[in-house]
């Protein structure tokens, strides 16, 4: 079973303005959206308020969700503690009372518009005990040594594909790898998607994505290169983008038939991390076709770059 | 395949083997529990099985087994509801012999428990359970030791009689001012005998008085700062083995601050306040006129007694009054006697305890001394509907030794193996040194979206992986179920290490994985496409399997080590999630290289290798 046609031979490099130029604007768009708009961070990342709330009555966590959705506390963390007549209820400060001064004047008003949302399907809701504040699971610390790392990994990658390819090479890979970080936090930074745990754990996942599909697509430029003869670089990167192009949409394909069944059927839990995979898949795949390689392209590599050298026998040189 | 080493067959089957071996633990999640534990003389034993029995039996609350682990107890039962019931009335019922505590009990069978083979724990976000993170306070420690050296100054300008005209706190370190600049010199020399630890800066004070300031050298504030995070992560972790938590991790993070995970724990008001109890010290006299085992049978001792215990439960029994407290105490340290060089623990007093165990030994060298460990832990009951805040005191006996010889200051307890040294100088200094702690964050982990949530993932995830073997046999037929196989072998080898290596699996984790199987599915997907093109190629069957293998070697191994780079850089730089990512996904690299290229190269051989007729065609 074949889906595409093995002597498939689209001019890609063709496009390259275009695709370029639609990279650009994403990138400009992205980097507007996550300086400006900000992402919008969960209460892993910030923090709030943790109010408990017992019933006479068993209750249904879906119910008090909903009711809290009413009342407009959108991404309130619901879950039952030991049993099903007492929950736990963590939110984050809205904006419109994190003006207020004390931090138990903004908790007491907060749980206060909680227990009246409860209480309209439910009279028997009471607090369990008085409300609390709770900090970030992510402290500042996982931030900036997050910052040190992604440091590290990209000097890491760029010093070995450099010593397997080429300089040019690992600077094309690197750059289209932070193009698509950049896109995909881009995108959900524009439609405000909750930035909690599991779209940073997300996030480093399509990094690693994206890194592998720039190799793969490489490693046929650098065959490519050394076994033909003579060849424009362009048809060369043409060639080599065709070649593993069925190979390039199976994976993703895979992939995303994957985190598509999450997205579906894995309940509010994984769809963070299923959306997010999803879009830097995309992400991924067409960047390493219209963005990695007319990079490679405008960075010059040429067939001698790629060359294995081969030592010059000095023996045979000095034969006339 | 003939070119395919009959060894590397072996390594396959036995890495499959294993992997199945090691992957199963997780399969047994583990059960709620009730932990019983003695305190004092009490007993686990028949009699308390029999008693625990009819109290559960008695409330109607159905529990699943009794069984005796060791020194403790642990009943089962079916769900968290029935625990919680089960819990109230053992709690209830057992006493202050007995702690109750909540726990999770492993249903892992023992004959894999003995091959060394367990279950992943699961991290916070999956399981649920509380997270602190404590800030010491190392300025206050600073204080402490600052106040410690003006007073030893103070006692040894006194001691050595050099006039001086001031002494105070100033600043981060000590003031003397003195009248002659030779005063100051011996002055200085004088205290530099008993410490190192000081540098010194002269002046000249306006009113003409010569001066110098001690201050604390650099690496002694550093030293005394780390010595006090140890010290508070130790007496946490004293604390929360008492809460009977499994799996705690509490664990030093950056200079200043402990994170405290418990998993599993949902009351978070128990855990601060097990977290918060305070701890003091006194020095007691021992009453040799009292028998200490007929007085505890008794409960008969002379009005100026009371009976204590030590942590075996044996009675002592000493003097109600307090000869020495642990503000007192300055130092307490584990090292060798200098005669004889048995293990002893080294403790300095301030200069007002000093004097009054100066004076106490001096009447009774030869009797017995007793320190007292005192932790008050707050507590709320409810009572008629209404919270009471009460507090609980457990005093320990950590050691009751004969007096030697008459001391003040400085004096050494021996006979003591070396263990119970380490153990009663880090007792002794909690009850007296450790700095300060403040919670700076605490959160309520609710396994993140709910227990529901978790088992609607977990299925999708099933579906999700059985949908992709699914695809990749249709699309690559033979050679696609050959990749479904190693890629199954895949996640369970993954699952095996990680278990083996004892990580705990957190949603990051869950990251690495689908990312470290989504490389496997690269991996069979260039090699499966390019022995396609080399059949197109016009190759025979068996040199295609060859150069397919041959030419994806080196993408390969080129993706997977740039992978790897990275998943080292997120081990080694990165914290808390990040790192549990990185953990995860360079050994899901390692595995993938080994299932990818070696296990589907070996089924492959031992599929088209073993035909004595010629191989026509491929079902690739």
């Amino acid at each position: 079973m074949e889906i595409f046609r093995h002597d498939l031979n689209i001019n890609f490099l063709g496009m390259r303005k275009v695709s370029i130029v639609i990279s650009a604007i994403c990138l400009i768009v992205s980097v507007w959206a996550i300086t400006v708009k900000g992402l919008n961070y969960g209460l892993d990342f910030t923090g709030g308020v943790l109010i408990q709330v017992s019933y006479e009555r068993p209750v249904d966590v879906g119910d008090v969700r909903s009711a809290l959705m009413k009342v407009g506390f959108e991404h309130a963390v619901v879950q039952s503690v030991g049993g099903t007549r007492e929950i736990s209820i963590r939110l984050q400060i809205p904006k419109t009372e994190a003006k207020k001064q004390s931090p138990d004047q903004i908790a007491g008003a907060i749980s206060k518009k909680v227990l009246t949302a409860l209480q309209v399907d439910n009279p028997g809701a009471k607090l369990a005990q008085s409300p609390d504040f709770v900090g970030p699971e992510v402290g500042q610390q996982l931030k900036t040594s997050g910052i040190y790392a992604v440091i590290v990994v990209i000097i890491g990658i760029m010093v070995y594909l450099g010593m397997r390819f080429e300089k040019r090479f690992a600077v094309a890979a690197v750059a289209s790898e932070i193009h698509d970080t950049v896109i995909t936090l881009g995108i959900i930074a524009l439609v405000q998607r909750e930035f909690d745990m599991t779209v940073l754990a997300s996030i480093l996942a399509v990094v690693g994505y994206s890194i592998n599909d720039k190799v793969v697509v490489f490693d046929r430029v650098r065959e490519l290169f050394r076994l033909t003869r003579k060849a424009k670089t362009q048809d060369i990167l043409n060639r080599a983008i065709n070649n593993t192009l069925s190979r390039t949409i199976i994976t993703s394909g895979f992939t995303a038939l994957a985190m598509a069944s999450l997205y579906l059927f894995g309940g509010p839990a994984v769809h963070g991390f299923a959306i997010t995979m999803l879009i830097g898949i995309l992400v991924g795949t067409l960047s390493s076709i219209f963005f990695a390689s007319p990079l490679l392209l405008w960075l010059g590599v040429s067939k001698k770059d790629l060359m294995p050298v081969t030592k010059e026998n000095p023996e045979l040189a000095r034969r006339p | 395949m003939n070119d395919f080493p009959r060894w590397r067959y072996w390594v396959v089957g036995i890495a499959m083997v294993l992997g199945l071996l090691y992957a199963a633990p997780n399969v047994y999640r583990p059960q709620p529990a009730v932990q019983i534990s003695p305190n004092r003389d009490a007993k686990v034993d028949a009699n308390l099985q029999k008693q625990v029995a009819t109290d559960l039996d008695k409330a109607k609350i159905p529990y699943q087994s009794i069984a005796i682990e060791k020194d403790r107890m642990l009943v089962r039962f079916a769900n968290t509801q029935v625990q919680l019931q089960g819990s109230d009335v053992l709690r209830t019922g057992l006493g202050g012999d007995y702690t109750v505590a909540l726990n999770l009990a492993s249903t892992v069978p023992h004959w894999m428990l003995a091959i060394g083979a367990r279950a992943m724990p699961l991290g916070l976000d999956l399981q649920g359970g509380v997270h602190f993170l404590l800030s010491v306070d190392e300025q206050a420690v600073l204080k402490k030791q600052q106040q410690r050296y003006l007073d030893d100054i103070r006692s040894t300008l006194r001691e050595k009689q050099i006039p001086v005209d001031a002494v105070s706190l100033s600043g981060d370190g000590v003031l003397a001012v003195f009248k002659t600049s030779d005063d100051r010199d011996k002055a200085m020399a004088a205290i530099n005998e008993g410490t190192t630890d000081l540098a010194y800066t002269e002046s000249r004070t306006p009113g003409g008085g010569y001066a110098f300031k001690a201050d604390i050298k650099p690496d002694v504030v550093q030293k005394l700062a780390q010595a006090a995070i140890t010290q508070n992560v130790t007496t946490l972790r004293n604390r929360v083995n008492a809460l009977g938590v499994s799996e705690p991790l509490i664990q030093q993070q950056g200079e200043s601050r402990i994170v405290v995970e418990l998993p599993g724990v949902q009351d978070t008001a128990a855990a601060k306040r097990a977290l918060g109890a305070t701890a003091t010290l006194e020095y007691h006299a021992d009453d040799p006129n009292v028998n200490a085992a007929q007085a505890a049978q008794t409960g008969d001792v002379p009005p100026d007694d009371r009976i204590y215990y030590t942590k075996d439960g044996q009675p002592v029994v000493l003097k109600k009054r307090v000869i020495v407290s642990g503000d007192e105490l300055v130092d307490a340290s584990a090292g060798f006697d200098q005669q004889t060089g048995m293990p002893d623990v080294n403790v300095t007093l301030n200069s007002a305890g000093a004097r009054r165990m100066l004076d106490f030994t001096t009447q009774n060298v030869g009797k017995r001394m007793g320190v007292v460990y005192i932790e008050t832990t707050p507590e709320v009951k409810v009572v008629d509907g209404k919270e009471v805040h009460t507090t609980k005191t457990t005093e320990t006996v950590l050691n009751n030794a004969v007096i030697q010889g008459v001391f003040g200051k400085k004096f050494q307890t021996t006979g003591l193996t070396q263990q119970e040294a380490e153990t009663l100088s880090l007792m002794l200094r909690s009850g007296s040194l450790a700095a300060p702690m403040d919670i700076v964050e605490q959160s309520v982990i609710g396994p993140s979206l709910g227990q529901d949530n978790i088992k609607k993932g977990d299925r999708a995830i099933v579906l999700g992986l059985a949908l992709v073997l699914l695809a990749a046999a249709i699309y690559y037929r033979l050679f696609g179920i050959v990749a479904d196989i190693a890629l199954v072998f895949n996640l369970l080898l993954l699952v095996a290490v990680m278990s083996l290596v004892g990580v705990t699996l957190t949603m990051p984790g869950i990251a690495g994985i689908i990312l470290a199987l989504g490389m496997a599915i690269d991996a069979n997907v260039l090699i499966c496409e390019r022995i396609r093109e080399e059949l197109r190629n016009g190759s025979t069957p068996l040199a295609s399997i060859r150069t397919g293998y041959e030419k994806s070697f080196s993408v390969i191994v080129d993706a997977h080590v740039t992978h790897l780079i990275a998943a080292v850089a997120l081990m080694a730089t990165g914290a808390g999630a990040i790192k549990g990512f990185g953990v995860t996904l360079a050994i899901g690299i390692i595995i993938s290289l080994f299932t990818s290229l070696t296990m589907t190269h070996a089924i492959t051989a031992l599929i088209h290798g073993g035909r004595k007729r010629k191989l026509k065609t491929l079902w690739v």
